[in-house]
């Protein structure tokens, strides 16, 4: 089986990678939101704890 | 003196209070109706006026109509008793609040689901419903309406108080009402295709027995949640 | 032995120990992702009559299933945390919605993939389809419900009550939406051929688990932050040393 013949899918590439396509992006966004949301949790704890300092 | 009060009685007198205040506000029972009458004949606007067509999806624009018009008046459901203090006055009293829940369920339901019950017949004719169909269609609705009324008291309950609560609240008990919606407007398609609806019915009755079990209860614990 | 289970159901605790499994359960997860495609598309032979098409069960179906069992377990926290108390069992739950909802997501967007080819149409209401829709509304709900109210302890409690009326509403729902799919003769995917071939077999399983994984992974990192948005106040959040430097 060649390259192409295995993107090509049998006609169905469209279909199989679509799918697979969208979960693997799916997964990524999610991952990055995650990580996102714990930088943000970090930030607002370090302006916190800066504030208590100078006060 | 108040402790003495049966549960009937107790029961009974939130039913009185409520439909008392409610016929001090006609205009809001009257939105939830006309609002209903509104969707289902803006329909055949929509699809054509086919009578053959009109007649299938009769039962399925009634329900999911009568579905949405009970969502209506869901987010006042307990709010002007949270507003007034009312509501923190049921949650102290030494009566039970399940039981006080349940009679504005109740009151709910006569003044948002019994009218749509009864004005249903008129609406199957505009959609050229047969006799038995519009029949089968009223006991439906007849089953059918309190069970919105007491999955929306749970909503109404846990959204109480919220910015955007309207809204919200047809979030929340939409999706749980498509077993209402699919017997309900199944038992209709069944008359209309020859069959009988019994067991469309009886799975409705069972509904409206199991809700009216764990319901009250339930709205009750989400209104204690809400008033914390 | 009992106190060391108690012990990690506090959030300072559990916020290391989270930390620490984090990377035991991604890194596998991507390995057994890596391992059960290279089967599926490698190893499964073609199938007879859906051609290669069919090999997006391999992810469908886990998808699938990951979407109802997370809803479960979601419920489940949600209920400890009303029932006893333990805010960690509430957090849990808040973490683990997102990813539940976005696996429902994906069963949606690739069963519509997958009924293209097969019934030339992208949606058809096939009972599994439409539960899995009304499934993500129900999630939806749980996020929204959350969303909106601002006090945590509320949140929690109001969210929790919902996903119990939700998972009792849940196999009533599935049957119901059953019934109704056979009444109105709808088409439902099925597998040709009674057995599935063994590499099909192991390509899903696999994916399952990774699927698994991946789920716990991302939930156990969403809950440290979780952990941190709610404990802010608190001395040993403070004296972390990743909020210190």
């Amino acid at each position: 089986m060649s390259m192409s013949e295995f993107f090509y899918m049998n006609g169905y590439a469209f279909y199989v990678w679509g799918s697979y396509g969208l979960a693997l992006l799916v997964f990524l966004v999610e991952i990055a939101m995650v990580r996102n949301r714990r930088k943000q949790a970090l930030r607002q704890l370090r302006l916190m704890n800066d504030d208590g300092e100078a006060a | 003196m108040t402790s003495r009060l049966s549960v009937f009685g107790l029961l009974g007198l939130v039913i009185k209070r409520d439909l008392l205040l409610a016929m001090r506000r006609r205009a809001d029972v009257l939105t939830t109706l006309i609002f209903f009458v509104m969707v289902v004949s803006l329909f055949p606007l929509g699809v054509g006026p086919e009578p053959d067509m009109l007649r299938k999806m009769a039962g399925g624009v009634l329900w999911v109509a009568a579905l949405l018009s009970s969502m209506l008046s869901l987010p006042r459901m307990f709010s002007a008793d949270h507003i007034d203090g009312t509501l923190e006055q049921m949650m102290l009293a030494p009566q039970s609040l399940t039981v006080m829940v349940l009679g504005k369920i109740v009151a709910h339901w006569m003044l948002s689901g019994l009218p749509l019950v009864l004005i249903a017949p008129v609406l199957g004719l505009q959609f050229d419903m047969s006799a038995e169909a519009i029949w089968v269609l009223m006991l439906a609705l007849l089953l059918g309406t309190p069970v919105l009324s007491m999955i929306g008291a749970v909503g109404a309950a846990l959204t109480l108080g919220l910015r955007g609560g309207g809204v919200l609240v047809s979030l929340l008990v939409l999706p749980l009402t498509i077993p209402v919606l699919i017997f309900g407007a199944g038992a209709v398609e069944a008359v209309s295709g020859g069959m009988d609806a019994a067991s469309n019915l009886s799975l409705l009755g069972a509904f409206l027995l199991f809700a009216l079990v764990f319901s009250p209860f339930v709205a009750s614990q989400a209104l204690r949640i809400s008033m914390e | 032995m009992a106190i060391n289970w108690f012990k990690y159901s506090a959030p300072s605790t559990f916020y290391g120990l989270a930390g620490k499994l984090t990377p035991w359960f991604a890194w596998p997860a991507a390995v057994l992702f890596a391992v059960g495609l290279y089967i599926g598309f490698f190893v499964a032979p073609t199938d007879a009559v859906q051609s290669e098409a069919y090999r997006i069960i391999f992810i469908h179906v886990p998808a699938s299933i990951l979407s109802m069992f997370l809803y479960l377990i979601m419920a489940g926290y949600a209920a400890l945390g009303l029932i006893f108390k333990t805010r960690l069992s509430s957090m849990m739950a808040s973490a683990l919605a997102p990813t539940g909802a976005l696996f429902a997501f994906i069963s949606l967007w690739t069963g519509a993939l997958w009924g293209k080819p097969m019934w030339g149409a992208w949606w058809v209401w096939d009972a599994r389809l439409t539960s899995e829709l009304i499934l993500l509304f129900l999630y939806l709900g749980f996020i929204a419900l959350q969303a909106s109210i601002e006090d945590p302890r509320r949140a929690d409690k109001a969210s929790a009550l919902l996903a119990i009326v939700g998972s009792v509403n849940v196999p009533i729902i599935y049957y119901s939406v059953q019934w109704w799919n056979t009444l109105h003769q709808g088409s439902t995917i099925k597998m040709t051929g009674t057995s599935m071939h063994v590499a099909m077999q192991q390509s899903m399983f696999t994916v399952l688990v990774a699927c698994w994984l991946y789920a716990i992974a991302v939930g156990l990192s969403r809950v440290r932050s979780i952990i941190l948005e709610r404990e802010a106040n608190t001395q040993w959040v403070k004296e972390l040393p990743e909020v210190k430097q």
